[in-house]
Parts: C-alpha cells; sequence; structure tokens
C-alpha cells in the first residue's frame, strides 16, 4: 500500500508556511482585497523564505526542494488568501519555470536568480482575446529582423505581468507558417522572453475582477518591441508545446491551491459554526449544518488525496497528465463547493467582503477557469479513456 | 578593550513550550503544565533570531562563527533545537533527564550552567526574555551569576565593538546602550526584530546537524541536585484558573457613552 504520511521535511516545511499565512499574511489579506492592492510586502518575505525558488536546485539561487513542495506551500497559503497564493503559483510556475526548462545555461544565469529569490516576478504571455484553450489563434507575431525578434500583439489576463518588482515577460509569437500536407497553413509558435522595460511593452491597467483582487494581471500591448535574437527560449516552432508540458504540473500546483482554498473554508465554518449561537445553541449542533461541513471536509480531502497522486506520479517520472487533470478539475470544484457552502453556514455575514469565506467564494470561481477549464479537464481525461 | 573573537562562539537557551495559541491545561499530577502540544517558546526564537543575525553581520557560519542551542527537557523538547537548527543555528546540545522534571529556576539554572560550562568556550550564551510557561525570567540573572558572566538583560538590539558586546536596552522613560566585554550572557527581548521563518534549505539542512545527548551523570550533578529535591522553592498550590464569564453589554438608549466611560472608570482605565 501506498503511504501517505508526508516525510518529515515536507512536514516541517507545511508547518512553518502554515504559521507563516496564519501570522504575516491572514492579516493584511481583507485590507489587499478591498484596496486591489498588490502585497509586495508579502512578496519579499515570501522571498526571504525561499518559497520562490522551493523547486529549483541550488545552484540557481533555488531550495533544492521540488514541485510537490511547491504544492504543499501553495495549499497553506491559499487556505488564507489565494491571491498571495497564485502570486506565488504563476511566479514560480509560469515566471521561472519555463525559463529553468527551456533556458540555455545563459538564460538561466541571467533571469533565474532573482526570480527564484523572489526579488523580481516574470510571466507568460499566452492567452489572447482569439487563443485561450485553443492556442493556434495566436496572432501576436514576432519577426526576426537584423539579429532582433520584433514583436507586435496583444495578450490577455497576463499574471504578475504589470507589477513594480517584474522583470519580463514570456510571451508567445508566431514566428513564421507552414502549409500542411491537405494545404492547411500551421503558424509556428515560439516563446520570447521580453523585458518588460523594452520599448513599446505595455501592461495595460489591471481588470477589475470578481475575485483574486490582489494578485497583479493586466492586459498586455506589444507594438513594435524589439528584444535580442537570443531572448528565443527553447527551440523555435516548440513554443505551444513547451508550455503545454509546463501546463500539465502547473495543474498539480493549481490543484494544491485549490485544496487549500477547500480547506479554509472548511476550517472557517468548523470555527464559527461552534461559536455563533442561534435558538439557544451552536449552529454547529444541528446535523443541517454538520452534514454540510462534513461534506466539505470530504471535498477538500478528496482534493488533497488526488494532487498528491498526481504529484507522486509526476516525482516518481510516470506520466500524470490525466492525474493532473482530474486533481485540478476535483479541487477546482471543491474550492468553489466549500465556498457556497462556507458563506451559507455564516449566514449574513457571508456575504460581506470583508470575511475570509465570502473572499474565498469571489476567489474560487476562477478556480474552475484558469490553467485549464473545467470543460478542458473533461476533454483531457476522456481522450485517456480513449473517447 | 580586546579583539572581537576570530571564531565567535554563541549559545543560545531554547525552551519547549505549549502553544501560548491554544489553551494550556495542568495534568492530572498537578501542578504540572501539560506539554503535549508543544513549541519553541516564542520569546526564545528571538534569542536564535539575535544569535542569528550576530554571526552574520561577521560573516556568519562560512567564517566559522557558531550558534549552538541549548534545552533541557523531555524527549520531546529536541523539536525546539531542531526549530532552532532549521533556523540556522549550527549545532544542539539536549540535555534530558528524568530527574530534572519539576526544577525549579534555581534547579534548572544549576543545571544548565553546569551543562555550559561543560560544552565550553562560549563568547556570549542568548537567552529569551522569559519563558512562556512558567514566566520567572529568573534563569538568565541565576545563569550569569552561576558562571560569573555580566549580564545584559532585556536587549532589543546588539553588536560587537571589538570584545566588547554593545546591547540597546529599552526602558519606560530612556533607552540606554550597556557595554559589556566578553564573555557575557545576554537576555533579548520581544522587542528585536521578528524571528524568521526557516526556509526548506534550511529544514533540509537541520537533518544533517548535530545535537548532543546531555545526561546529570555526565554533568556530575545527582538527582537530588535538580528536580524537585534540588528546587529552591514549590508551588504550594495551583488551579484551573475559572472560565471567563460573559461580559457587559451596554444597550445604547442614549446614555452608551456615559455607561461605558463609567465602566472604564469602575475599573480604573480611564
Amino acid at each position: 500500500m501506498p503511504n501517505f504520511e508526508l516525510e518529515e521535511e515536507y512536514q516541517d516545511l507545511v508547518d512553518t508556511v502554515r504559521d507563516f499565512a496564519d501570522e504575516v499574511i491572514a492579516p493584511v489579506s481583507a485590507k489587499h482585497d478591498e484596496e486591489h492592492s498588490f502585497p509586495y510586502e508579502i512578496v519579499a518575505q515570501m522571498g526571504q523564505m525561499g518559497l520562490f525558488g522551493l523547486p529549483f536546485p541550488e545552484e540557481h539561487g533555488g531550495m533544492g526542494g521540488d514541485y510537490f513542495a511547491l504544492s504543499l506551500a501553495l495549499e497553506e497559503i491559499a487556505r488564507v488568501d489565494q491571491s498571495c497564493a497564485i502570486t506565488l503559483e504563476a511566479g514560480v510556475s509560469l515566471g521561472a519555470m519555463p525559463v529553468y526548462r527551456f533556458g540555455t545555461d545563459e538564460q538561466k544565469a541571467k533571469w533565474l536568480p532573482k526570480l527564484a529569490s523572489g526579488e523580481a516576478l516574470a510571466g507568460f504571455g499566452l492567452t489572447e482575446s482569439e487563443a485561450g484553450s485553443d492556442a493556434s489563434g495566436t496572432r501576436t507575431t514576432a519577426k526576426l529582423e537584423n539579429g532582433e525578434w520584433v514583436i507586435n500583439g496583444t495578450k490577455e489576463f497576463i499574471t504578475n505581468s504589470g507589477t513594480d518588482i517584474t522583470q519580463h515577460v514570456t510571451v508567445t509569437a508566431v514566428t513564421g507558417t507552414s502549409e500542411r500536407e491537405d494545404g492547411s497553413v500551421k503558424k509556428e509558435i515560439s516563446t520570447i522572453i521580453v523585458p518588460t522595460d523594452t520599448e513599446g511593452f505595455t501592461a495595460e491597467p489591471a481588470y477589475n475582477k470578481v475575485g483574486w483582487n490582489a494578485s497583479d494581471t493586466h492586459p498586455l500591448t506589444l507594438k513594435n518591441v524589439r528584444v535580442p535574437e537570443e531572448n528565443l527560449l527553447g527551440v523555435r516552432g516548440r513554443g505551444y508545446a513547451n508550455f503545454l508540458s509546463i501546463l500539465d504540473e502547473g495543474r498539480i500546483a493549481i490543484a494544491a491551491l485549490a485544496t487549500g482554498a477547500a480547506q479554509g473554508c472548511v476550517d472557517e465554518s468548523v470555527r464559527y459554526a461552534k461559536e455563533r449561537e442561534q435558538f439557544g445553541r451552536n449552529i454547529g449542533s444541528n446535523q443541517a449544518i454538520q452534514f454540510k461541513i462534513a461534506r466539505m471536509q470530504t471535498r477538500a480531502h478528496t482534493a488533497r488525496l488526488a494532487y498528491y497522486k498526481a504529484a507522486s506520479n509526476m516525482l516518481a517520472g510516470k506520466p500524470f497528465k490525466t492525474e493532473a487533470a482530474i486533481a485540478k478539475l476535483v479541487a477546482g470544484e471543491a474550492a468553489m463547493d466549500n465556498a457556497r457552502d462556507a458563506t451559507q453556514v455564516f449566514g449574513g455575514y457571508g456575504f460581506m467582503n470583508e470575511f475570509l469565506v465570502s473572499r474565498h467564494y469571489r476567489d474560487s470561481k476562477i478556480l474552475e477557469v484558469g490553467e485549464g477549464t473545467t470543460e478542458v479537464q473533461l476533454m483531457l481525461i476522456a481522450r485517456e479513456l480513449g473517447l | 578593550m580586546s579583539d572581537a573573537p576570530a571564531q565567535l562562539k554563541v549559545l543560545v537557551l531554547v525552551k519547549y513550550v505549549p502553544d501560548a495559541q491554544f489553551d494550556r491545561h495542568l495534568t492530572g499530577e498537578s501542578p504540572r503544565l501539560d506539554r503535549s502540544d508543544s513549541i519553541l517558546s516564542e520569546l526564545d526564537e528571538y534569542a536564535v533570531e539575535a544569535a542569528l543575525q550576530l554571526i552574520e553581520a561577521h560573516g556568519g557560519a562560512k567564517a566559522g562563527h557558531e550558534v549552538t542551542v541549548l534545552t533541557m527537557g523531555p524527549a520531546a523538547a529536541s523539536n525546539a533545537v531542531k526549530k532552532s537548527l532549521q533556523m540556522g543555528a549550527t549545532r544542539g546540545v539536549h540535555l534530558n533527564d528524568d530527574a530534572l522534571a519539576g526544577s525549579d529556576a534555581a534547579a534548572t539554572s544549576l543545571a544548565l550552567a553546569e551543562a555550559i560550562r561543560h560544552e565550553g568556550g562560549f563568547d556570549l550564551v542568548f537567552t529569551g526574555m522569559s519563558s512562556t510557561d512558567g514566566e520567572t525570567s529568573l534563569v538568565p540573572s541565576q545563569l550569569a551569576e552561576r558562571l560569573g558572566l555580566p549580564q545584559v538583560t532585556l536587549v532589543s538590539e546588539v553588536s560587537l565593538d571589538g570584545g566588547d558586546i554593545v546591547a540597546r536596552r529599552d526602558g519606560d522613560t530612556e533607552t540606554q546602550y550597556v557595554r559589556a566585554p566578553l564573555p557575557a550572557l545576554v537576555s533579548v527581548t520581544d522587542q528585536f526584530e521578528e524571528p524568521r521563518y526557516p526556509n526548506f534549505k534550511g529544514i533540509i539542512g537541520a537533518k544533517k546537524k548535530k545535537t548532543t545527548p546531555l545526561s546529570l551523570a555526565e554533568l556530575g550533578l545527582g538527582a537530588d541536585q535538580v528536580g524537585a529535591a534540588g528546587s529552591w522553592t514549590e508551588v504550594a498550590s495551583s488551579e484551573a484558573r475559572p472560565a471567563r464569564t460573559a461580559g457587559t453589554v451596554i444597550t445604547d438608549q442614549g446614555d452608551a457613552g456615559v455607561k461605558l466611560a463609567d465602566f472604564l472608570a469602575d475599573r480604573k482605565l480611564l
């Protein structure tokens, strides 16, 4: 039988990050959410704790851990603040990981250390108005001219792309076309590192989102942006394929984040159910509330098992695409369902923005959409079944 | 004034205490505290932080400086050492002996002083300002006395100036900077910089660090010199504090402000 006990160093990491989340993040979460302000002070401290470097080796300024360690940290942070968790998740999975996985030694030496230490952030610019789940709709172009890529296009929903500490955005762009056998046009998509201080790069005003208010998300405009040819990340024409491989592991991290959100809803509901009195007794003594919370706990537990399993496959070098899709699907739905139930347990207070459960209610919706919608996960799972 | 030691040897006393976030309970064999759910004392974390910052200001462990943490307590107290090692301390010492149970401040300081002598050669001893359980605040001063060290208590900032320690003490009406020659003992308040959280490298690294076990016999102490037998004081009795009663609710009928002010004034809070 598999052993589900965390090894000592993982458990100690969980305990440490939990303390940090409760003592440092939780007290300022409502403020950043209300003000839609980016939590620079939290990011700096997460950096000092090495959270941005968790899955990277020490030679690149990392902590020598792995993706599971990152996932555990995300779960603990997301219990109290999904915005901080997604800032970390995107900073590692979408900002630093593409450089680590596909960069040359020179690129890693140049771009990685500040990302791994949390002193800088990077974004990944894939989504466009007509390219989301279907990346073949990508319209951004990059043309090689005199040793420079000249990039034109727009991007949507790019996390961590407009903070004061954003160092670059890795963008996908069409770098050429070829003709398929049937005569249709195949776009060659590549990924290119664009420093945010490059002329013609603009992070447009931040979105007014339903949730994740303290996470930094912008549309981007790239107008005749010129970067050196050596900023091509990975093999030319492999940009989308590279992104897909990173997306699979990103789904485990997002599943962990969603598990944390689901657990945060349970913890808050248990606390409140014991303390809130109606008709002369705690509402938690009512079976209607007990059953609701028991179901919430079941969802959080199931989500955790699902992402542990996906991470276990990944660390063992086994295929994990389907397991990651299942984990992302189960955990995203657990977060949304638990947030809905938790706000119900809280009654009127669950409709007040300053309460954690109402923040989870607003924040969790994106977990059924981001990093592959629920429908995309279902497609992947069905495909694995040969359908 | 002499020169700073080429290689600083700093000792920090750490204690394993019940987590102050939760209710604390007395064990069946009252008056002892239930220590089943315990952590490194939060006040001692400041002492560990002070020690680490001091050696880091002079090149850290790479320059050969050392921070040793010493705890006295049952087997589970090794967790206080572990957390300190994760934060960055170099090595641990764990004094564990059944006979130590029930030691008061005097018996505790005797055992700790012997343990410090046994390990030997420290330039500085850091302690927290108090434990978060017994809260006597007596051990630092007793230790300094037993070891014949100059003591600087309740410190919020500390640095080396040659072979002297310079420490800041914040009082109610003034701030002092106190200088003392090494070796010295310094107790650190919670006004020191916030203790760091261990990072993953520290967590992994701590597993490779050494903790030396110590027993009373190795220190040449008899069971009758410590524990209840060796204590100068005893807790005559203790009982759990009664649960808090419901507060006073003032309903505003136009005079709530006055009632609130009266309530506070009655308790001499205004």
